[in-house]
């Protein structure tokens, strides 16, 4: 469902994406994983069109995405920080894509707006919500017009573990749909639950994209955060960032 | 396009400062037509409100609006929506909020106290200056990553075109005051839309016959439809390629 073939991308002195070639299929849940900086939200702003690529291309469903944003009516994006306009409404919100969308009302997915219970401040401008009621926002806004495609950056960063949870169950519904989803986290244990596939960056570059089960083969280790430390000890000594993860404590 | 700019405009409306605006311009206008017997003084006090105030306000007033939707441009490129539907929606949507402060603040008063030529002229002149000073800051503000470089870029391109354009035609007028210029201030007046605009009014009015040759000239130039067709057309450019450039640089910048 997205091709992303030999892109580069170079922000004066940082080479944020360096030569990625890689492809995303259907029903996949593909976590990328790397150190801050490495290129993933980047990666993610060129399959939306909101950073243009040096050089490479991306296609969508089957086509190269370029000056026509049509194929973004089958991706639901939720941003790592949500920004909206602080005078606009929540419910303004809503009615407001909804409208740019031309998307027929009746297969509109609300799941997330009344599970987070939304509709009770619909009438609060967006300049007064709290970052994790705007990560809310954001997840029921990717989630709303069923995309084929969902593309979420950090999603649990913010939220509360039962809304964490009640975010969590809704990935594994849509899943379940065949849905293609793209997710980029820190947070290994939420990953686990959910992905199908692992994609490891660094320094804009693409390590290895792996399945869950080999992954686990190749390491003979169950857990996921387990099995990727031993992969990074093994290729490369610069990663105590993983090791944070896995013992926070020490 | 409409729609989105529909929300744009709440937007704006939401902020109150167009609003203060309004007011502003029409507690002017209003008391200068009060205040002076002749509405031609009137109308000569307003137009340096429109040649000097309008640009500013526009200048300002666009640039602090493209900056504080920046998470809206972000939000809509997410969706399905082109470049450039947005930023000419983003255009509109100034547009009209300040155009429309501008009708109910200057253009009602004129018309009501002074409905003739030059009123009328007044009220072009300063619709053609609100478009175009947009334009110029929406440049300037897509150009500019950072907020206070891009006001800073608008307020010199206001003194520019406000108070420096004007010393450097008088410098050039002295230096070649021995040849004739006539023609060459027509060429010098097209390429600043303040100068264009001030002589476009000043023409209408009596005041054109203390000017002299040049006056004349201007007169003979600027009175009949060519003048007109002029004035239109290169507004019209100052309008357009400003905002031309604008939708080409934001098509291919990174958010």
């Amino acid at each position: 469902m997205i091709w992303i073939e030999n892109i580069s991308k170079r922000f004066k002195r940082l080479q944020a994406l360096d030569r990625i070639n890689v492809e995303f299929q259907k029903g996949q849940v593909v976590s990328l994983i790397g150190p801050n900086g490495s290129g993933k939200t980047t990666l993610i702003k060129c399959i939306l069109g909101l950073v243009k690529a040096d050089s490479g291309k991306i296609a969508v469903n089957n086509e190269y995405i370029n000056n026509d944003p049509r194929y973004k009516n089958d991706i639901g994006y939720m941003p790592q920080i949500g920004r909206y306009p602080d005078n606009m409404k929540v419910g303004q919100l809503f009615e407001m894509l909804q409208n740019i969308r031309n998307h027929s009302a009746d297969h509109l997915d609300k799941e997330l707006i009344h599970q987070f219970d939304l509709q009770a401040i619909f009438e609060k401008p967006m300049r007064t919500l709290s970052g994790g009621t705007r990560q809310k926002v954001s997840a029921a806004v990717a989630f709303l017009f069923n995309p084929g495609i969902l593309i979420l950056d950090e999603p649990t960063a913010g939220l509360d573990p039962l809304s964490s949870e009640i975010l969590k169950e809704k990935i594994l519904q849509e899943k379940k749909k065949g849905k293609l989803i793209l997710i980029t986290s820190h947070i290994m244990s939420d990953l686990e639950e959910l992905t199908t596939h692992i994609m490891y960056m660094q320094d804009g570059k693409m390590e290895f994209i792996k399945d869950l089960q080999t992954l686990r083969e190749e390491t003979s280790e169950l857990r996921l955060s387990k099995a990727i430390a031993k992969i990074m000890r093994g290729e490369r000594t610069d990663n105590a960032w993983i090791e944070k993860i896995l013992n926070p404590h020490k | 396009m409409l729609k989105l700019s529909r929300y744009i405009l709440y937007d704006i409306l939401r902020n109150k400062i167009i609003i203060a605006y309004t007011l502003f311009l029409l507690v002017i206008s209003v008391s200068m037509f009060r205040m002076e017997e002749n509405s031609a003084k009137a109308i000569l006090s307003l137009l340096n409100i429109v040649l000097i105030v309008l640009p500013l306000i526009s200048l300002v007033f666009t640039t602090i609006h493209y900056y504080n939707s920046y998470e809206f441009i972000e939000l809509m490129l997410s969706q399905p929506m082109s470049r450039t539907r947005i930023i000419l929606s983003e255009y509109s949507g100034v547009c009209i909020s300040l155009l429309t402060s501008f009708f109910i603040g200057i253009g009602i008063p004129v018309l009501l106290y002074s409905p003739d030529a030059v009123g009328i002229s007044l009220l072009f002149a300063g619709t053609a200056l609100t478009l175009v000073f947009t334009s110029l800051a929406f440049l300037a503000s897509v150009i500019a990553r950072d907020k206070a470089k891009g006001i800073g870029i608008t307020l010199l391109l206001w003194f520019y075109f406000t108070l420096i354009y004007d010393g450097l035609v008088m410098l050039v007028l002295f230096a070649f005051s021995d040849y004739p210029m006539e023609k060459f201030t027509l060429v010098l007046s097209a390429l600043n839309p303040v100068d264009l605009g001030r002589i476009f009014i000043m023409l209408k009015m009596d005041i054109s016959a203390l000017m002299g040759y040049t006056g004349a000239l201007y007169k003979d130039f600027f009175g009949g439809v060519w003048g007109l067709l002029f004035t239109t057309g290169i507004m019209f450019l100052w309008v357009v390629i400003p905002l031309w450039l604008s939708v080409k640089y934001f098509k291919k910048k990174d958010l």
